[in-house]
């Protein structure tokens, strides 16, 4: 501390006394120099992500294909990008795979999350460093985790098939390259990467409760569903109603998991809205425009349940704060 | 009354023996939970000391039967350049993400503006944008610019997982340093900029390391941006590598698992070195991919 302070000194006898007292008054001075910190993050935030969303909506407008990067044409065509989308026949099964996928991922990852982080309330010997070894899974890179469940559900010698077969079942499940299974193979995968994020937070949540709601309850005879029913779950709901905002969006968003398992085979049947418009990008056609209308609909989804989010955590960021 | 001497006696004896045995169930419970979810990595380190015949065997066999290092040998000679670049992306994103960040945080902490909330949500909802929407204007846009295939392109794109979230931890580590420091250093002429390095970054090491590590990681781990703005194959990260891996029509197990346990060690070491430190940063954020 002695440092800044001498350091300081020296500063302000360099300066001389008039030069303080010219133009705008100190306290406005500072500030202005405060959201000069702001500068970078601020030239930063339009040039990658207010023009890179900005432009999206505009390409969605126009005919941007492969032509464009040569002849620098991108004719206006409205919603005709639009129109095209919906009428491909593979709009439809993106959409309700997206839905079935958002669904399935939520409603399990928050389970199966609230579940362990439940046991973990416990004291026990190991309890901390069990419970944080759990996040290992969620901090690999989701595209490694994919090519780890690629073998598991490998359908000769994969893990997974012969603990089905040593269960007494003796078919095949191929689980990789059959059209009914591939949405449900990564969406097993996915609840997987899900759960370690979901039992944190919900950990921290139920952490936070005081304990002598419970030892109150326990003295009037309340048993461990009604502690739960009445206590936990109600006391949880700020942060639960966060973690699945937050869920929501972030399945949106899925990519990784789903291009390393089965990228989107076999036949679109484990396409989402997302990876569908990165093929309609950059893999099949080359139509950046298509593509950026099934991103435009992303947008507008995740937007609203981002607002959404913003007014919850946020209020609850004020209550903690205060 | 011989009977009800002897009874708390023996309750006495027998209930440390109970809540042991009932203790020793907790963890075994817990050990169970996490080995399960632990599996699927046991799995490719299992496979990658494994020869691509044995790995195909049925029963697949749960510990490797002839132990070889074989597959890393091959790792190291074909993802060499794939770990690399990963590095070079890694190291990257933190260095952009860091210089953006730290000062924004500063600002965002010490400074009530309304541009500062504005800017803080606008990045809340920002990072929620599909990646694709993301790539698929950056694409064009460093098209133009002659950045495509260049690691500057992923770096700056990969930034764009890493910048809100090192904000807002840092941000909230340095609203708890107490604006007596800045004050006192004030009243001794020191400005902005001096308070900036000599107070803020000094007292708030463990959230820019927290928001440093965080960034590393998700630099290393990124896929979808190497995969859209890069097309040279010397520039190729491990992600990237290891989907190639997985497309081809007779896949070399092996290889592809011994690189995979590379690809994962970064978090594996993340979580050891800082384990308090990750389990805050996710709460605090409470965002990630």
């Amino acid at each position: 501390m002695t440092r800044v302070v001498e350091g300081g000194a020296a500063a302000k006898a360099a300066v001389p006394p008039s030069k303080q007292s010219r133009g705008l008054p100190r306290w406005r001075r500072e500030r202005v120099a405060g959201l000069l910190f702001l500068l970078p993050a601020l030239v930063y935030v339009v040039a990658f992500y207010a023009y890179p969303i900005a432009f999206n909506v505009l390409m969605s407008l126009e005919k941007y294909t492969l032509k464009t990067f040569v002849t620098g044409e991108a004719p206006f065509i409205g919603l005709d990008n639009f129109k095209h989308l919906v009428n491909n026949p593979e709009f439809w099964p993106a959409v309700v795979n997206t839905v079935w996928f958002t669904v399935g991922s939520l409603f399990f990852q928050f389970t199966l999350g609230l579940l362990i982080a439940l046991f973990y309330q416990h004291k026990f010997p190991l309890n901390s460093i069990l419970r944080a070894l759990i996040l290992v899974p969620w901090l690999a890179p989701v595209l490694v985790s994919g090519a780890i469940w690629v073998r598991l559900f490998d359908q000769d010698t994969g893990v997974i098939n012969f603990a089905i077969h040593s269960l007494g079942y003796q078919g095949q499940i191929s689980w990789l390259t059959d059209p009914h299974l591939s949405l449900i193979s990564v969406l097993i995968a996915n609840i997987w990467i899900g759960i370690p994020f979901n039992m944190v937070i919900l950990y921290g949540g139920l952490q936070a409760i005081p304990r002598v709601l419970y030892e109150a309850a326990s003295i009037d005879g309340a048993s461990a569903w009604q502690r739960f029913r009445y206590i936990t779950w109600p006391l949880l709901r700020p942060v639960s109603t966060v973690v699945l905002l937050l869920g929501l969006v972030y399945t949106l968003k899925v990519f990784d998991v789903i291009m390393s398992i089965t990228r989107g085979g076999p036949a679109d049947t484990s396409q989402t809205l997302n990876t569908w418009a990165y093929s309609l990008a950059f893999t099949n056609g080359f139509d950046f425009g298509l593509g950026a209308v099934a991103g435009d609909i992303l947008l507008v989804i995740v937007f609203a349940f981002g607002m959404l989010y913003l007014r919850y955590a946020y209020r609850e960021l004020r209550e903690t704060a205060s | 009354m011989s009977g009800s001497t002897s009874s708390p006696a023996r309750s006495r004896r027998a209930r440390p023996l109970q809540s042991r045995l009932k203790t020793v169930g907790w963890t075994a419970a817990g050990i169970l939970i996490t080995g399960f979810m632990l599996f699927p990595l046991y799995w490719i380190v299992n496979c990658s000391f494994m020869s691509q015949t044995d790995i195909l065997q049925t029963p697949p066999p749960f510990i490797p039967p002839n132990p070889t290092l074989d597959a890393y040998r091959n790792a190291l000679s074909t993802a060499g350049g794939y770990i690399q670049s990963s590095f070079i992306y890694a190291l990257g994103t933190v260095v952009v993400t860091m210089l953006v960040a730290t000062p924004a945080a500063y600002a965002l902490a010490t400074v009530r503006a309304r541009i500062g909330s504005l800017l803080l949500f606008g990045l809340i909802l920002a990072q929620m944008a599909p990646g694709f929407v993301v790539a698929n204007s950056l694409y064009s846009a460093f098209n133009t610019l002659g950045l495509l295939n260049s690691y500057q392109a992923v770096i700056l794109a990969d930034s764009t997982i890493a910048v809100p979230f090192a904000i807002i931890i840092m941000r909230a580590f340095m609203i708890g340093i107490p604006r007596e420091l800045a004050e006192a250093a004030k009243v001794d002429g020191a400005g902005q900029l001096r308070i900036f390095r000599s107070i803020y970054v000094p007292l708030s090491r463990t959230a820019l390391i927290t928001a440093s590590l965080f960034s590393f990681l998700f630099g290393w781990g990124d896929f979808l941006f190497a995969l859209i703005l890069n097309n040279n194959p010397d520039h190729t990260p491990i992600t990237v590598g290891i989907y190639r891996f997985i497309g081809s029509y007779s896949v070399e197990w092996p290889s592809v698992m011994a690189t995979a346990v590379i690809a994962v060690i970064p978090a594996a070491f993340l979580l050891a070195i800082a384990q308090r430190y990750v389990a805050a940063g996710i709460t605090a954020g409470a965002l990630k991919e």
